[in-house]
This record gives structure tokens, sequence and C-alpha cells, in this order.
């Protein structure tokens, strides 16, 4: 039975308005392969696992199961099939259990209610997927609770599972757990696609690759016997440069001192800031690791100037306290910042990039005696997007048309025209293609050349060793040592990620 | 079969089209209103839309019915722009015209150059005090300004119809619920003998040119565009939401308070129990209509003022109810928003049936 496919997917085409998200794709997976779909943002990935899962329609192209032509045309379709998926953003309910919650999204294929919890707890045993059915999601990190959704899936006697960027919230730690369970699914024959940007990780447990570029498929290759730079090659094209060593800064000048900043949480889904010391020195680039939800935004906040606060003396750029000053204040000590959220908060959608420019740059010469100079905007404008090689017609483009990585550029370029003498930076190339990456890595490095301090918060390890001369990790509000970026090994960063600084603190703190 | 498709983008140019489409579209429903009641329906919208404005004295008329409506809905405009969703504008309107009657009565046998200015100053002061106390609730108390403004109009009501009363009822006036009148030096000059057309006129189009230079060309304006639009990159900027919010409360208040100022010393001449017909309610039609700009709004003001002319004269030649200026405002604004959609959609027609009939295959046959 094994000589036919477990699916083939054959000449899918979709096209949504004004641009083709699927053009001609196909895609084979046999029994028991852990298969990759590889391709930056934007290449058509989503798309092609929407049409897969039934969510979205094909304009073209069949699907065959287990050689049988089927159309599936919802969901329910695809689970009857015996597809599952996990989504890159998990849809669990907070405040309900493990159990309750996977009884709630399979309804009557959940089974008889009152075995469930021992069926979850025997699965979870099996794949080595340690999880207790009655603890609430609340209280779960984010890797066990992607270990919900997995099982989920494995109720329903799955033959594919689809996996969209899995590790992308994991520590390194909780990665090579999730490929062990990968690996056993396999060998029991049940097939995996597994869809990601992360090379080494294809390269480490999937035996066949399909590379998606702008919506076609540019090459089929077994990942353990292509070097990650061809399949990087495949991924963006002829005439992007992939890779460069960077090298390191190293500067004792302390340019932002934190001394024991706390913060408490404004609700009971935000994370409080716990004792959270650090330097950035000029001329140096600090990162900071952690699994999304760790205190990140409200360590960002606090150093912006979005959430001043009037009630402590713990931030300092060289010997002035900051707490109490606004955002438009800091900005004139020298302080620029580009938010995680490139629209909505890093740009207005709605308005064009000279408007966004001045959005922060109002301070340097654009604005006298409350008058807009518009001639002076256009010309900032055009300095930013030539400079920075912003992808767009012209400077009147919305934010909302441009593509996430020229958009970013652009909003980079915006705070880095200010000539910073702190940049603060949350996830810079989250999203970004590899070609943005390039220049916006290159853009941060040059300005700590120049002696800007730089710190960057990133889920993105990669990015995080490439860039960063120190490197710490944020875990529940805390932060871990910091170390030079060379002496820190990933394990150990990994297990800091995992909170594991936190015991050896309070050791140190009753000794 | 008719569908609904997302654009990719919103389209500038039906943002621009929706609103006339909706004029039209109302008209059509006006003429087949006009037919069912047994009029012509062509003659009735003659004399509905053309009749008032036929001769001069007609547009000189025209033009005093939207003075007030307009500078309403600059300073609503400007509100909206913030996404600050004052509904308060006819509260706002009804304090000016009470707080400036209260001065203009001071004057009644004087004839001192300050009688009319200082009247317009406590209809402005009286406005913006009034939707100040919105702000303050809004801003400090964290309340739904939409609701406060909507309650605050009754309030404002209630207060005038309480003084005109009792405290600012005419001694001599026979105990009809009427002020004194004001006297000659507090009432706004007209400005073309033989019309009704007041100074107040030269206050809209100060108020239109001062709007569109400070939404076109002042950073306060652009901070208060970025607010409406993007609240956590206004936040992300340092803009001040509250100063911002503030600001285009008091502003919006000050204009409508001016609008009744003018009311009670323009076209009344003194302060009665019923000094505005709603235009502080038409006023957020005419804002969207005009599309929150300023010329838009002056465009859909004059339509405002000519659809309460037109409700007049079909009462008086078609001898139809109050109603129908009500009517045809509701009309407009309901077909402005269905419009609206065709902004972020199109339609597509699909010929129905291929897709449909297509036999879905069993999902079933897959035991093995």
């Amino acid at each position: 039975m094994n000589d036919v496919m477990r699916l083939q997917m054959t000449g899918i085409s979709k096209s949504y308005p004004g641009c083709k998200a699927n053009d001609n794709i196909s895609l084979d997976i046999g029994h028991g392969e852990i298969h990759a779909l590889l391709g930056e943002n934007g290449a058509g990935k989503s798309t092609l696992m929407k049409i897969l899962y039934g969510v979205v329609k094909p304009d073209q192209g069949v699907i065959f199961w287990n050689g049988d032509k089927v159309e599936i045309s919802e969901p329910a379709n695809a689970r009857a099939l015996g597809i599952g998926m996990v989504f890159q953003h998990f849809s669990l309910f907070e405040t309900l259990t493990v159990k309750e919650n996977i009884e709630l999204a399979l309804g009557k294929q959940a089974g008889n209610t009152n075995t469930l919890a021992q069926r979850i707890r025997e699965i979870s045993a099996k794949y080595e997927m340690p999880l207790d059915p009655e603890r609430r999601i609340a209280t779960l990190s984010t890797g066990e609770r992607q270990r919900v959704e997995i099982v989920r899936c494995l109720l329903l006697d799955i033959q594919l599972l689809i996996l969209d960027e899995p590790t992308s919230v994991l520590t390194p730690q909780e990665v090579e757990a999730l490929f062990k369970t990968l690996k056993k699914l396999s060998h029991e024959g049940c097939s995996i696609l597994f869809i990601s940007h992360k090379l080494h990780e294809v390269a480490e447990i999937c035996s066949g690759a399909t590379i998606l570029r702008s919506g076609k498929v540019s090459g089929h290759c077994n990942p353990k016997q292509q070097t990650p730079d061809a399949m990087a090659r495949m991924m963006v094209g002829d005439g992007v440069e992939i890779s460069h060593q960077t090298r390191r800064a190293h500067s004792e000048q302390a340019y932002l001192t934190v001394k024991h900043l706390n913060k408490m949480s404004a609700s009971s889904f935000d994370v409080a800031l716990k004792d959270i010391s650090l330097t950035v020195n000029k001329g140096e680039i600090l990162g900071i690791a952690g699994v999304a939800g760790n205190g990140q935004e409200a360590l960002l906040k606090a150093l912006s100037g979005e959430a001043p606060d009037k009630t402590q003396q713990s931030i300092f750029i060289e010997q002035t306290c900051i707490n109490a000053m606004s955002p438009v204040q800091r900005r004139r000590l020298g302080v620029a910042f580009v938010p995680e959220e490139r629209l909505g908060r890093g740009a207005v959608p709605e308005m064009d990039l000279c408007q966004n420019a001045l959005l922060t740059s109002f301070d340097f010469g654009l604005v006298t005696k409350g008058i807009l100079q518009w001639q002076k905007i256009q010309q900032l404008t055009n300095k930013i997007i030539q400079k920075y090689r912003v992808k767009t017609p012209n400077a009147q483009t919305h934010a909302v048309s441009l593509s996430g990585g020229n958009l970013q550029k652009f909003i980079i370029g915006r705070e880095v025209e200010q000539q910073p003498k702190l940049l603060l930076m949350s996830h810079p190339t989250w999203g970004v293609d590899i070609g943005a990456q390039v220049a916006i890595h290159q853009a941060i490095l040059d300005l700590r050349d120049q002696g800007c301090a730089v710190l960057v918060i990133s889920e993105d390890l990669d990015e995080l060793y490439k860039i960063s001369d120190r490197l710490c990790a944020i875990c529940d509000g805390q932060l871990s040592p910091i170390l030079p970026t060379d002496d820190l090994a990933l394990p150990q960063l990994g297990r800091w990620m995992a909170g594991d600084f936190i015991e050896e603190n309070q050791q140190e703190q009753a000794a | 079969m008719l569908k609904l498709e997302a654009r990719p983008h919103a389209s500038a140019y039906w943002s621009y089209l929706s609103p006339i489409l909706a004029v039209v579209l109302t008209l059509i429903t006006g003429a087949i209103l006009f037919s069912s009641l047994g009029e012509d329906p062509l003659e009735a919208l003659y004399i509905f839309f053309i009749s008032p404005v036929s001769d001069w004295y007609g547009i000189s008329e025209l033009l005093v019915k939207c003075i007030p409506i307009l500078l309403c809905a600059y300073g609503l405009s400007l509100c909206y722009r913030a996404s600050v969703w004052n509904i308060g504008a006819e509260g706002q309107l009804l304090m000016g015209g009470l707080i400036a009657s209260t001065m203009a009565l001071q004057f009644v046998d004087s004839e001192s150059l300050w009688a009319m200015p200082l009247t317009m100053i406590m209809g402005i002061v009286g406005g913006a005090a009034w939707a100040g106390i919105a702000a303050f609730l809004k801003l400090k108390m964290n309340t739904n300004e939409i609701l406060v403004t909507i309650m605050m109009n009754y309030i404002a009501l209630n207060l005038l119809v309480w003084a005109v009363h009792g405290p600012l009822k005419d001694p001599h006036g026979f105990n009809f619920p009427e002020s004194a009148l004001f006297a000659e030096s507090t009432l706004l000059p007209v400005l073309f003998e033989g019309t009704r057309l007041h100074l107040g006129l030269v206050f809209v189009l100060l108020a239109l040119a001062v709007i569109w230079v400070f939404i076109s060309k002042t950073f306060l304006g652009f901070q208060i565009q970025v607010l409406g639009l993007d609240k956590s990159a206004a936040k992300m900027a340092g803009f001040s939401q509250t100063k911002l919010a503030a600001l285009v409360l008091v502003v919006c208040g000050g204009l409508a308070g001016i609008a009744g100022a003018i009311e009670v010393a323009g076209p009344i001449g003194q302060l009665v129990p019923v000094i505005s017909p709603g235009y502080g309610y038409a006023a957020i039609i005419v804002a969207f209509l005009g599309r929150l700009h300023p010329l838009g709004i002056t465009l859909a003001g004059l339509l405002m003022a000519l659809i309460y002319m037109g409700g007049e004269m079909a009462q008086i030649s078609l001898a139809l109810p109050s109603a129908i200026t009500g009517i045809f405002q509701g009309l407009i604004l309901f077909y402005l928003l269905s419009c609206d959609v065709l902004i972020r959609y199109r339609l597509r027609f699909k010929s129905a049936g291929l897709k449909a009939v297509k036999p879905i295959i069993s999902t079933q046959a897959e035991g093995q």
C-alpha cells in the first residue's frame, strides 16, 4: 500500500485580488514522511495549508488522498480524512482546563467524555508529551499549550499532521522534545508536514522538502543531502546576499542603566517586572532572548516611556533619571524606538509614508511654530526610501500597502536617521524576508559602530547570536545574568529562557 | 447572484462617490415616497428641492439655515477625526444660546458696541464649558463620551426651557415663555438689504478657513488625525491623548456654542423655548456626508439646509407632515452608511450554479 502517496496536491492555484498567492503548486507526501514546506513570508505557504485544511477553496488543482481524488470544502472534511493541523497561533480558552478545551474543539468526535481524561493521559505519555488534563490553560507555558494542540490532533487517529512554524515559540530544549515526538509519530506511519523557514531544523528531521518562492514551487529536495546555503538560495532566489560574519564590539561606557526596576502587572494576563537591572553601553548591542509573553512588552514600555512611572527612580540615561519622562522627552534625549507591531503602532496603516515619517521625526526641523513643513517632510521621506531601499511606488503610498519587510526597513530608517544615542528594538526582523533582514541587521550594526547603544529584544535566537555583543534572557519578568555572546552557549541560553536562573537568584538572596 | 468581495485596499475613488450615490438614492426613494402619497413625484421633488432656492431670497434663506449646521459640523469633524464620538453638538448649541441670551439681556436698553461681541463670546464660553464637562468625565472618570454627550443634550434642553419659563422670561411679556426682545445693538447686522442673511455667514467662512488650515497644515491637526486612526501609534510617538481629546471637545463645544448665540442674536432675536430644530443632530450627518473635510462639509451642510427648507415647503404646498424633513435626513444617513460598504468591498455578479452543483466526494470512504 505504500506505493501510493499519502497526499498529492497537483496544480494548485489560488488568486486574491491583486496577487497570485499559489501558482500551479504540486506537493507530494509519502506515508510516514516528515516533509518540509519552506518559504519566506508571503511565499504562499499559509494559503496552500488553508487549501489543504479546507479553509480556502483553490481556483484550480486537485488533491489526492491515499490515491483517491477528494474535495475538501471545510475543516470538518479534512479532519474526517485524518488531517490534523496545529496553527501558529493557538486557539485555546485560557480559563478552561486542558480536557475542557479538547472536548470543546472536538465536539462529538471527542467520544466518551468519562474516558477522555484517561485517553489524554495515555496519548501524552505514549508520545512523551507530559500533560495534565485537569490543568487550566492559563497556567501552562507556551510549549505546554502547543502539546495540548498536538494531543488534540492525535486523539483523532490522524494520518497527516500539519505544523505551522511550531518551533518559533519554543526554547531549544522544548524543540528537541518536540522533534522526538515527531520522529516517533513518523515511525508509526503518520505523515508530517512541517512548515518552517529555519533550515537547520528542517535538515535535522525532514526527509523531503518543497520550497516555495512568490507563489511558485522553486524546488524539491532532500534536506539531508542539501547544504543549508543551497536551500536558502531556492527560498530567496539569486542576487541576495545570505550570510556574513559580524564583528563583535566591546565597550564599557554605560549609556542606559536600569537598577532594580519593578513594575506591577496591570492585569492578570500581564507580566510583572521583578528587580530588573541591566546596562547598555555606547557602541554595543545588548540582546534579550525570551519566549513571548515573559515581560518583554512591559520592559519596553517602561524604557520607551509609553508607561511612565513617577513612583520610582530606576532607569537612567547617563546620570539622568528618566522614569517620569514622556516618550517625547526621552526622544529629545536621543532615544529611538522600533516597536514589535509595525502596522498599528510603529506606523499608521492609513497614512502615507510622509505622514509616517513625521510621526516620530517631528522634532527634527519638520515643524516650525506648529506649522508642518511639507517640503522638508517629503525630502526626509525620500531620503529614507532611497537610503534604506524601501520598495514603494512613491512617498505618498499608504503604509498598509507596503510588504512587512519594506515597512520595517522604512521604520528602522526613520529611527536611525534621527541619529539616536539609544535605539530600543523589539523583534526587528520578525516576518521579514531574508533580503530585508540582511539590510536591517547592517543598519543596526552601522549605528552601533557610530557609538549608539542598542537594545534588541527578540525571539529569534539566530538573529540574537548574529548581532548581539552581549546576551541574556527574560523569563517571567526576571532577567538572567548577562554574558558576552560568544561565552554563552545555546543550551545555557535555552535553560535561562526556561527560567533556570530564577532559583539561583532566590538562593543568592537567601544566603 | 450578488456577492461582496473585499478590496485589497480601501478605494479613495468610492469614498468620494459614495456620498453622491447616497444623495441620488435618497432622491429616488423620495420620489417613490411622494408618488405613494399620491403626489406627482417629479413635481413634489421640484417643490422640495428646487422651489425653495428658485430666487435670490430663497438662496439667502438657505445660507441663513446652513450657518448653525455648518458651525456645528466643522467642530464635530475635528472630534470624529480624533475618534472622539461627540453626539452633543445640540446640547452645546443650546447652552451657547442660553448663556449668550443671559448676556444679551444685560444690554436690553443699551447701545453699547460691546453688546454683540460679548454675546457671541458668551455663546462660545457656554458651549465650550458644556463640552468641557463631557471631556472632564471622559478623561478623568473614563466615562463613555457618546452616552454622556447624548444625556447632556437633554439636560441642556431642560435648562433652557426652565430659564425661558423662569429667570429669563420677559417681565412684560404677558407670561409667554419668551425673553425680552434683544436690543438692536445685540443683534447680528444683516449683510444684504432685504434679506435675513447676517454676519454669521462671515463667521462660517472664517471657521471654514481656520479648520481647513488647522487639519492640513498644523502639527496639532496631524496629531489629532494620528490619534483618530491609530491610538497605539499616537502613544508610541508620545502624543498626549488626554490633551488632544479635551482640545477637540472644547473647540467643538465653542463652535456649537457660537452657533446657538448666532441663532438667538440673529434670525430669532430673543430666547424662545425652541431655538434649534435639531441642527446639532443634523450636523452629525453633515460631518460624515462631507467626509469630515471642511469643503465636503460645506456642500453637505447646504444640502441639509435645503432639506430643512424643502420640508417646510412640503408642509405648505403639499400639506405633508413636518416629519418629512426627518425622513429625508434619515434616508441620507441610511444610504450613506450603506454605500460606504463599497469603499472596502466591491460588488461582483456571479453566475450561480457551477460550484454549487459540483458533488462533494464522500470523505468517509477512507477505511483501509
